[in-house]
């Protein structure tokens, strides 16, 4: 759709900050909130996400939804760094309160360009206090 | 200050519409500007015509299409949303081949770029949900 490729006004770019705070199962608003960052992807804006609460589970490796009937959309993070989404900012206290650590993630990863195409880590575990400073720098925080 | 409203809940079940409703009004009677209202998740579910409530209850969809009557207000259903909750204007049962089409007046279905978009025009970006 021609209106899903336009750039911000004048060129302007702001933050924009998605807030996963669901299970990936259960509601829909992980896959929609997915959806939402797979075509703002377009728009050429410096985009970050964060994992907190329940949302932690959406990035969990070797997730099966056979049994629930339910599409298994977690490989689609996959490809969120071939859309510059590089920064998946995920939130200690909650990885913890459920008993998972960095090592039940995904390995999600970005090449950087400007570093001949380097394989970078793109989600980053950050603690509760450092999540709030994230979250006050942006100018547009969508919340799911 | 322009505001963009996001609405991520359906009617009645959620008071998120209606809390969304009361602040749009305010925002207006304040002399502010309301860029864009974009609905999505559920909350496409508020852009019904064939919702017929008690008498005695609010008619939010129909408060909806009032407001925006009354203040050129851009109400726009996420289309992605809508499809897969049965809510489709005349141009787009046509499309999917259906008889029939429930989008009430004042509301329109577009993609979800004219919610990244009305973040990029908005000073504020407000979202009422769950």
């Amino acid at each position: 759709m021609s209106d899903e490729m336009q750039e911000g006004p004048q060129g302007e770019v702001k933050k924009f900050m998605y807030v996963n705070r669901k299970a990936p199962y259960g509601t829909i608003y992980a896959l929609e909130a997915l959806e939402v960052v797979l075509i703002g992807a377009a728009f050429d804006q410096d985009v970050s996400l964060a994992f907190i609460d329940d949302g932690v589970f959406q990035l969990t490796d070797g997730q099966k939804t056979d049994d629930i009937g339910i599409k298994n959309f977690s490989p689609a993070f996959r490809a969120l760094g071939d859309y510059d989404v590089t920064k998946l900012y995920v939130e200690k206290e909650s990885l913890e309160e459920r008993g998972l650590t960095r090592d039940d993630l995904m390995d999600l990863t970005w090449e950087d360009e400007d570093n001949d195409w380097e394989e970078k880590p793109s989600i980053r575990v950050v603690s509760r206090e450092e999540m709030k400073s994230v979250l006050s720098d942006q100018d547009v925080i969508l919340s799911f | 200050m322009k505001f963009a409203i996001v609405v991520n809940e359906g009617p009645y079940t959620h008071q998120a519409s209606d809390t969304a409703f009361q602040f749009a009004k305010s925002v207006l009677a304040k002399g502010h500007e309301i860029v864009r209202v974009f609905f999505y998740h559920d909350g496409v579910n508020n852009g019904t015509k064939l919702a017929v409530p008690p008498q005695d209850d609010r008619h939010i969809p129909n408060n909806w299409s009032a407001l925006a009557k009354e203040n050129e207000l851009d109400l726009v259903l996420c289309i992605a949303a809508a499809q897969r909750r049965g809510i489709l204007d005349e141009k787009e049962a046509g499309r999917q081949g259906k008889d029939s089409n429930n989008v009430i007046d004042g509301f329109r279905i577009s993609g979800l770029g004219q919610l990244i978009e009305a973040g990029i025009q908005a000073d504020r970006t407000v979202t009422f949900g769950d």
